[in-house]
């Protein structure tokens, strides 16, 4: 079945006609992943990919003429808030912002308005999401995925791609590879990702990426350690070696409460049945401890 | 007034003006010669904030109308010498002199002291200019009149990541010790989130207010708690803290809620919006190197050890290290080259890394997605063609087009390797190999 992006996907994609927008959906449509739609403001009527995919100038028209249900974007910083509240506003129910540089501030009405709707959001500055073998949303390669039954979630980019292609590599394949993206502010959490990956049949093992900063490991293994008992669940977490920082201001240490460091998130992981690597390299051997048998 | 001067000018909610010379940092002022802060051994969350000084943080709470004492600024002892002059003359029975670096914990290193004579300001500002904060050395001290403290509170904005909202939060035990205090007495702390649309709104800042025991003067501390919340929207901040919001005693027995001191972080991914914010980037505590960096588009990170490190990506440059660590190295630096860089980006890195005479050995690793492994290629073959020191180097190419860089590495004799950790092993090698 796979979560966020599979055969039932498709896909409009925001700022189909810019650079990076272009040579990404090529990529995606060559993986599989059924692109319906682009928009760029007033180059609607035109076409993209060759004559491909047509191009409309709202994301509510390219709804209503293609169907589109998820949407990827490309859109600047300046531009891309709004560009995720236009798409939920057409209706979009899975929304990629890969969009890097977003200032924090502006995300905050943004993902309430898309929590209200009821939408989803991952991102931004995500590499978006892969379901091996049938589609990929965003900019993460093709090419280091292998159909299996082991669902990853990461905080990271290029660092997820490192770990899924170990994981290849041995013969151990993914269900669906999230990027949620190292922004401050975002749509979709490890939590959310990980009660997705327990509703989902295609799902029978975890692998979670995570890395110092902030108490989103901390939250996702309390969560796992209750209703995700009985799966493998193998982490790695990016920063172990990292002395503590000069941190300014008490605020951030009132609010954090002692999560954040690597110590805390590798314990809060392993007290909840997470096996915890030091190497991504040492993933897939991980599984198999745990008990996964794909 | 000197021409880095500005006057500021603030009215209390009470309709009192106070009024302020701020100075900007600028670097080369004063006689403390310029300092190479010392390589770090540690590295802050990566989080793109930038920190600015209390004068300067001042500066934006005076703006946005909270009160703000007025103060001087002083790169000198004569400087401050004629500051305390001009604030003892004025009638004020004693000054406060206050280093001006961006760490925690200035107090409790000596760095904030009174002074009741002009003399006694003289050595005050003397001891504190050029002393070593946490490897900072203080080039420039704020002074203003010491206030006649009746209480202390504790007042911020915040970005909550987890709430996805700005936090106003608060304690009436406010100081120094605010952070064991959310430790031993949680419910001391008083929190009000803003509405994701609505802001925040009059009632909560009442609420707070009262809660705070701040009812006897209600009308100034709702006046701040909204002011911390504007000055956080209007310069895009992270963070907007005072510690402490005080009450102080007029010499005429009016009391009054002033902000004694003040921390502003800025979101950087935002300054491009605040053109006018980006000089309060303080040049005399940012390492050369990471200033270079950061101006080449780089995430540079100097550390204290002989192995630079060259990835692509916050979590994979923070593994790299994780690895070379494991492998029984010090990593001489964090350096995150970003997605799709090209040649020249890279050349420019590997010219950065170089210029720390500790490294001995350096360890490229590169994950391409939309970045290609051969325009990193070419980037150190073009680097590596002008290096002054030859220093050996082991790289680790995989994704796009790692099959070009392969070739081309291969044809330009670089160590190279198939794994991380074989590249983090190999790199540990050659730094030892280069230390014997």
């Amino acid at each position: 079945m796979s979560i966020l992006v599979g055969p039932d996907t498709r896909l409009v994609v925001q700022g189909i006609t810019g650079r990076e927008g272009e040579f990404h959906s090529r990529a995606m449509r060559e993986y599989g992943t059924r692109i319906v739609a682009g928009v760029t403001p007033g180059k609607g009527g035109q076409s993209a990919l060759d004559g491909a995919v047509p191009v409309y100038d709202t994301v509510a028209e390219a709804v209503r003429e293609t169907g589109a249900n998820t949407s990827c974007i490309f859109v600047p910083a300046g531009g891309a808030p709004d560009a995720v509240m236009e798409a939920t506003a057409a209706g979009i129910a899975t929304i990629f912002c890969i969009t890097e540089g977003i200032p924090a501030l502006d995300m905050i009405p943004v993902v309430e308005m898309v929590r209200r709707a009821g939408a989803t959001l991952i991102g931004p500055n995500c590499p978006g999401a892969t379901s091996p073998g049938s589609a990929k949303v965003g900019i993460i390669p093709g090419s280091i995925h292998l159909e299996g039954r082991v669902g990853v979630v990461s905080r990271s980019g290029t660092l997820t791609y490192e770990a899924v292609q170990a994981m290849t590599d041995a013969g151990v394949g993914q269900s669906t590879c999230v990027g949620i993206g190292g922004d401050p502010i975002i749509g979709t959490t490890f939590l959310d990702v990980l009660q997705r990956f327990a509703a989902d049949d295609s799902t029978d093992a975890i692998v979670l990426i995570g890395e110092i900063g902030g108490s989103a490991e901390e939250a996702a293994a309390a969560w796992a350690g209750e209703h995700l008992a009985d799966i493998p669940k193998v982490a790695f977490i990016a920063g172990r070696t990292a002395p503590e920082g000069k941190r300014m201001g008490h605020a951030g240490a009132i609010i954090s409460g002692g999560a954040g460091t690597a110590a805390s998130k590798v314990a809060a992981l392993e007290a909840a049945g997470f096996l915890v690597a030091g190497s991504p390299t040492e993933l897939p051997g991980l599984l198999r401890d745990a008990g996964y048998r794909g | 007034m000197a021409s880095d001067a500005q006057l500021l000018v603030g009215v209390r909610a009470d309709g009192s003006v106070v009024a302020g010379v701020a100075r900007r940092p600028q670097a080369g002022r004063g006689t403390i010669p310029s300092p190479v802060p010392p390589a770090r051994t540690s590295y802050p969350e990566l989080l793109p904030l930038v920190k600015i000084q209390e004068a300067d943080a001042k500066s934006l709470l005076l703006a946005q109308g909270l009160p703000v004492p007025a103060w001087d600024v002083a790169y000198t002892v004569p400087e401050a010498r004629a500051a305390a002059e001009r604030i003892l003359g004025a009638g004020a029975s004693a000054v406060v002199i206050k280093a001006q670096v961006l760490v925690g914990g200035r107090g409790k290193a000596g760095g904030v002291k009174l002074a009741a004579s002009v003399a006694e300001a003289e050595q005050v500002a003397g001891a504190i200019l050029g002393m070593d904060i946490k490897g900072i050395t203080v080039r420039k001290v704020l002074v203003a009149e010491a206030a006649d403290i009746t209480s202390e509170f504790y007042m911020a904005a915040v970005l909550d990541r987890d709430r996805r909202a700005i936090l106003l939060m608060g304690s009436a035990e406010g100081g120094v010790e605010i952070e064991q205090v959310a430790v031993d007495n949680p419910s001391a702390i008083i929190r009000h989130h803003a509405d994701p649309l609505l802001g925040l709104l009059d009632y909560q800042a009442r609420a707070f207010a009262f809660e705070m025991g701040l009812g006897a003067h209600l009308k100034a501390a709702v006046a701040i708690a909204k002011g911390l919340v504007r000055t956080m929207l209007a310069y895009d901040a992270d963070l907007v803290e005072i510690n402490p919001l005080a009450i102080v005693r007029e010499p005429d027995g009016t009391q009054h809620l002033v902000c004694l001191d003040a921390k502003v972080t800025l979101d950087d991914s935002a300054l491009p919006r605040h053109p006018e914010l980006e000089t309060l980037r303080d040049p005399d505590e940012e390492d050369p190197a990471d200033r270079e960096a950061r101006e080449a588009g780089l995430t540079f990170i100097k550390l204290d050890g002989t192995i630079g490190c060259m990835v692509n990506g916050a979590g994979l440059a923070m593994t790299t290290m994780d690895l070379v660590k494991r492998a029984g190295g010090e990593p001489a630096n964090f350096l995150d080259i970003g997605g799709g860089a090209r040649a020249d980006k890279v050349a420019a890195a590997m010219r950065i890394i170089l210029a720390d005479p500790k490294v001995d050995a350096i360890l490229v690793n590169i994950f391409g997605g939309i970045t290609r492994g051969d325009e990193v290629a070419r980037g150190l073959i073009e680097a590596r063609a002008v290096q002054e020191r030859d220093v050996p180097m082991i790289v680790r190419i995989v994704g796009t087009n790692a099959a070009e860089a392969a070739i081309l590495l291969e044809q330009a004799n670089f160590a190279t390797a198939a794994s991380l950790d074989e590249a983090a092993s190999k790199a540990v090698a050659a730094s030892r190999g280069a230390a014997a």
